[in-house]
């Protein structure tokens, strides 16, 4: 049964990451004509627009939760593929062992990110 | 009403031949026969062995699409050769090869023991706790019409192994179960008579068991009864979800109905006749 | 009894692509595949660049190395397979659940499987992915400006 956790959080995850990554997605790649949270001009992408939205409270959490739920979604998979290979059950352990690390490593470094630009974005719109 | 054609039109037999004694690989060898309307792929090999050549092996019994056990590739295609007919799907040329996915033990003859291995393992048959009178019947379990319904087309499974040929997954995934034994499982989750799906699931649920399927939905296309193996994995993957999230229903299986001569007869009805006998 | 030597007559990896009748599901399985490791690639990568900006280091910004068209390119690439992967994984979500493939029918000849009733789905779910897809190539090809 524990396929079935790991697959229903897996579906679970699908639908959050529709919904963030398409906000992500149009914010981003149809900036030019939504104008989306993107207040200063020149692409969505530019430095003074990233900050912006990196110094707003909800982007930042989003960021974080999109990060984590992104990384599950997307490792699960790989694993579903590499498990359909035939491999041997200490590889697939290993396997599991590997993204779950390489997961929580890129999870870690993603939020630090995310922490470290909000408190560089408040400080900079302040002073 | 179209026109029967008699005349005999030579087509091509592309046969994948492996004698495991004398060859390392299958090789394709081919047969020009001639073939008339209305024969079908079995026929031809017939055809072969009674006049071309006798060594050709393949598995056969009913000839009617009823025992499953001609499955072969027709044309790339997992299907019955027997009730496929050559020129619904051969203009000059037919490859005729043993099902994908199997082991071969020899030309046409693909070894399904492992399908059938995966099957028993789920328990293909009625689970209850009231084991005595599963052994030892003293009446009938009550099974509406409509309760029938809910498992009835995966019954007509024959276990010709063709949706297991044509499954991407099983293409690289030994263990994976398959869309035979899955289509059977939940056949029998579905019977209201059984209560052994909890116990199934543990399977069903595993790391190679319904999740390793992604709706290609080839098994359901290559299927020749229309079982539909791909509906009953879909809704065997929700029964899991559901009870993972403890949302199903908890219902008892159904009850026995009274034995033999037990019943209360209804006020109308009438009296047998006397035994004459 | 002797061993009978088998022939292993597993199709691989290209079992994956071909093998059986190629229905649009399949295309639409194998597809799926592709563009979820293409987006995994691209995202792992993507944490990481990002990441930087935490240093005050903006690659992807005016003068910045990813800040030339093949990267454009790539990303838009990226933005496609999301468009599919994401349209297509709707469908897959209630399909998977069972919510788009019927209930269990008396199989009659010329048969209808939960391909057929799932089939409507899997078009008007083509049809929003090219849509944004559309709107995607708008802006990519700076029409918008």
């Amino acid at each position: 049964m524990r396929e079935t956790k790991y697959w229903t959080w897996h579906m679970t995850a699908g639908v959050v990451i529709l919904v963030l990554l398409g906000l992500h997605m149009v914010i981003m790649h149809l900036g030019s004509i939504t104008h989306l949270f993107a207040p200063h001009a020149g692409e969505a992408v530019s430095r003074e627009n990233s900050l912006f939205r990196d110094g707003q409270l909800f982007f930042t959490i989003t960021y974080i939760l999109l990060l984590g739920v992104a990384l599950y979604h997307g490792l699960y998979g790989l694993r579903t593929i590499l498990f359909e290979l035939t491999l041997k059950p200490a590889v697939e352990k290993a396997v599991s062992v590997v993204l779950l690390v390489v997961g929580l490593g890129l999870f870690g470094l993603g939020t630090w990110a995310a922490v470290a630009v909000h408190a560089i974005a408040i400080t900079g719109a302040r002073g | 009403m179209p026109e029967a054609s008699f005349t005999a039109r030579e087509i091509n037999f592309h046969v994948t031949r492996y004698n495991p004694e004398s060859d390392s690989a299958p090789y394709v060898k081919t047969y020009r026969i001639p073939v008339r309307e209305g024969m079908t792929v079995l026929d031809g090999l017939h055809y072969i062995k009674d006049n071309v050549d006798s060594t050709l092996a393949w598995r056969y019994s009913c000839r009617m699409g009823i025992c499953g056990s001609c499955g072969m590739l027709l044309n790339g295609r997992a299907t019955l050769a027997c009730n496929t007919q050559i020129l619904h799907i051969a203009e000059t040329d037919l490859t005729v090869g043993p099902l994908p996915n199997f082991e071969i033990i020899r030309d046409l003859v693909p070894d399904l023991m492992i399908m059938f291995d995966k099957h028993r393992s789920l328990k293909p048959y009625v689970v209850r706790a009231d084991e005595d009178e599963i052994n030892d019947p003293a009446g009938e379990y009550y099974q509406s019409p409509e309760e029938l319904e809910a498992y009835l087309q995966f019954a007509f499974c024959i276990k010709c192994g063709c949706c297991m040929a044509a499954c991407p997954t099983l293409a690289t995934d030994a263990r994976y179960l398959g869309p035979m034994p899955l289509a059977a499982a939940e056949r029998w989750n579905k019977d209201t008579r059984d209560d052994g799906r909890q116990d199934r699931n543990r399977q069903t649920g595993s790391s190679h068991g319904a999740f390793r399927c992604h709706y290609a939905g080839e098994c359901s296309r290559a299927c020749p009864k229309g079982v539909d193996p791909a509906k009953a994995i879909q809704l065997l993957k929700r029964q899991l979800v559901l009870d993972y999230l403890h949302l199903a229903r908890r219902k008892k299986p159904c009850q026995k109905l009274h034995g033999p001569g037990q019943g209360k007869p209804r006020p109308d009805q009438p009296t047998a006749p006397a035994k004459t006998v | 009894m002797a061993e009978i030597k088998r022939y292993d007559n597993r199709l691989g990896v290209w079992g994956w692509l071909g093998g059986g009748r190629w229905g649009i599901e399949r295309y639409a399985y194998i597809l799926h595949r592709l563009t979820g490791l293409g987006i995994l690639l691209y995202f792992l990568m993507h944490i990481v660049v990002t990441s930087l900006r935490a240093f005050g280091v903006y690659l992807w910004v005016e003068g910045g190395f990813f800040h030339q068209p093949i990267f454009k390119l790539g990303e838009f690439l990226v933005f496609a397979a999301f468009a599919y992967h994401a349209m297509n994984g709707v469908r897959l979500v209630l399909v998977e659940l069972g919510f788009a493939v019927g209930k269990p029918i008396e199989p009659i000849y010329p048969y209808k499987t939960s391909l057929n009733v799932q089939r409507p789905l899997l078009i008007a779910m083509m049809i929003l992915a090219v849509v944004f897809l559309a709107a995607g190539g708008y802006e990519f090809l700076g029409l918008a400006k």
